[in-house]
């Protein structure tokens, strides 16, 4: 595969363009009462730069490249679940309340 | 097949953000986003180079302890301060992904040591860039929002004179860094981004907190997006840019509830004690107090109240006993609602999560363009913890550093109840003018306990 002709920058472009065309449709659909939650998630899928991190920390043995792959998973994967539970925690108190639940305190 | 993969995790998260558009189907979303995730990770495991699968499995179970425990353990009100962290994570973690890839390009495919392809230095160079100021930027917003800094904006002469120079020498080692592509100067790019982000940051106020967390919600995703254009990856491509455009509205949304342009919010320097011109002396003034009986007996006879939570109620946690104070009166057949300023809490949407934890239903959760023409029939509105975003002074004064930032009219209904602690002015440092008018009946007092005596009043 030869990464970097200028096609592939192209398509690059491409990609990154109509994807800000849809983000900013679909973000302005999201209801302001969702924005922290909308927070939440964007944090925890810009965490998708793992995937960066785990093909750096892929090869075996142990070199400088590999060590700041590491520490790039284990900073994605502190957001990935992190940015999803907090998200989930925020989500569940937005639920009908149709019989009123007892809560503590 | 790579590419398929990658592509369905891709729409996945889109559909996660388009989940969002109600509250009843943004739990199938952040289902959604979970799967687009765990397709992400796993696709990426089983690329042929991808052989040290303990120590990956380690660090992600690392990671994702620290991150559970975290998310499980948060007050919703520090939500904010938890936000920011998140974000300086994502910045410091393409800022090592940029390094790996630096130093080991074949794993990439991006050229070899020493001959990396002229584009690849390029994106990688502006993604560190990115993710460097992402960092130190969240990093400094954690500790204002966290109070371990002064929330204070601190200015200094000629500072965006030299913000934009060091940018241009930012671009400067980055050409160089290109040519020569020397380790120390990708280190240099490094530290010198990091001490820019600081830079921006540093002279923004308290009061402006909310655009800043979100315009670092979007360097987070141009940082991703810089990454994915260094790999050709388009998933982080398309991710980056949803988060980079996310980031940018909900910015731009914060922006405009405080009628600043996005600009003015950048350069800094609002929410100090500068403020002369509003200063007016109001210590002649008479302002009308009153106790919890009062505003019991008030709220009681009418038939219709609206709330207006503001930061100080989150603070002093009185969102249960607030809660509780609305049930009894909707009890008694009163219309009870709640107001909600864009810029309400500190960060987009802060003040609806911390009612819906207490139980508050959203149906009755109104933002502002919805409710503000309710307010001339409204009998009763009760204000709480908010001052700013109720103040007159940003129709009519001009002067007034709030001018033109668009205000709930509280003035309008027939009552108005502030509870405060005292008379200080809000986050802007500008007197609120309602506090002297006739109308007007000044509740002082802790607003939890105030909300806990209301309770105690209303159902004697």
């Amino acid at each position: 595969m030869e990464a970097h002709s200028s096609e592939v920058f192209v398509i690059g472009l491409t990609v990154f363009f109509l994807a800000c065309i849809i983000g900013y449709y679909v973000v302005w659909s999201v209801t302001p009462a969702l924005h922290s939650p909308l927070m939440g998630v964007t944090n925890a899928i810009s965490s998708v730069i793992i995937v960066g991190a785990i093909l750096a920390a892929g090869p075996q043995g142990f070199d400088t490249s590999k060590i700041f792959g590491l520490i790039g998973v284990v900073l994605a994967s502190i957001n990935i679940f992190g940015g999803f539970l907090v998200t989930y925690r925020m989500l569940s108190m937005f639920k009908k309340k149709t019989k009123r639940t007892k809560e503590k305190e | 097949m790579v590419a398929i993969l990658y592509l369905i995790s891709a729409l996945l998260f889109i559909f996660a953000l388009r989940g969002l558009s109600h509250p009843e189907s943004s739990r199938m979303g952040n289902i959604f986003g979970v799967v687009g995730m765990i397709i992400a990770v796993f696709t990426t495991l089983m690329f042929k180079s991808v052989l040290s699968y303990y120590e990956i499995g380690a660090a992600i179970l690392i990671g994702g302890a620290i991150g559970s425990f975290i998310a499980l353990r948060i007050e919703m009100t520090a939500l904010p301060q938890l936000v920011a962290a998140f974000h300086s994570l994502v910045g410091l973690a393409a800022v090592f992904v940029a390094a790996a890839a630096f130093y080991d390009p074949v794993a990439f495919s991006i050229g070899k040591v020493g001959s990396i392809k002229t584009a690849s230095l390029v994106e990688m160079s502006i993604g560190t860039f990115i993710g460097a100021i992402t960092f130190s930027g969240s990093v400094l917003a954690f500790g204002k929002l966290q109070g371990t800094i002064s929330g204070k904006p601190i200015v200094f002469k000629f500072q965006h004179i030299i913000n934009a120079l060091i940018f241009f020498l930012i671009v400067f080692l980055i050409v160089l860094f290109v040519i020569n592509q020397s380790p120390t100067i990708f280190w240099t790019i490094v530290i010198v981004s990091i001490l820019l982000g600081f830079l921006v940051v540093i002279p923004i106020g308290g009061a402006d907190m909310p655009v800043v967390v979100s315009m670092l919600n979007s360097y987070s995703g141009w940082a991703a997006c810089g990454i994915g254009f260094t790999l050709s990856n388009n998933l982080l491509i398309i991710t980056g840019a949803l988060v980079g455009a996310s980031g940018a509205i909900l910015s731009y949304i914060m922006s405009k509830g405080m009628n600043r342009s996005i600009i003015n919010v950048v350069l800094g320097g609002f929410g100090g004690e500068q403020d002369t011109s509003a200063s007016k002396d109001n210590s002649d003034k008479i302002v009308k107090q009153g106790n919890a009986e009062d505003a019991a007996y008030i709220m009681k006879n009418a038939d219709s109240v609206i709330i207006v939570p503001g930061y100080g109620m989150a603070v002093a946690q009185a969102q249960h006993a607030l809660r509780e104070m609305g049930d009894i009166l909707k009890k008694e057949g009163i219309d009870v609602r709640y107001a909600i300023h864009p810029v309400a809490g500190r960060m987009p949407g802060h003040m609806n999560v911390l009612l819906a934890e207490a139980n508050v239903p959203y149906e009755e959760v109104l933002e502002l363009d919805e409710i503000n023409h309710d307010f001339p029939m409204t009998e009763v509105s009760f204000v709480i913890g908010a001052n700013d975003v109720t103040n007159p002074a940003a129709k009519t004064d001009e002067s007034s550093p709030i001018f033109g930032m668009p205000i709930l009219d509280v003035e309008k209904s027939q009552s108005v109840l502030f509870v405060k602690r005292s008379m200080a002015t809000g986050y802007s440092g500008v007197d609120n003018e309602l506090f002297y008018r006739d109308n007007t009946t000044m509740l002082f007092g802790d607003a939890k306990k105030m909300c806990e005596d209301i309770v105690k009043s209303l159902s004697a």
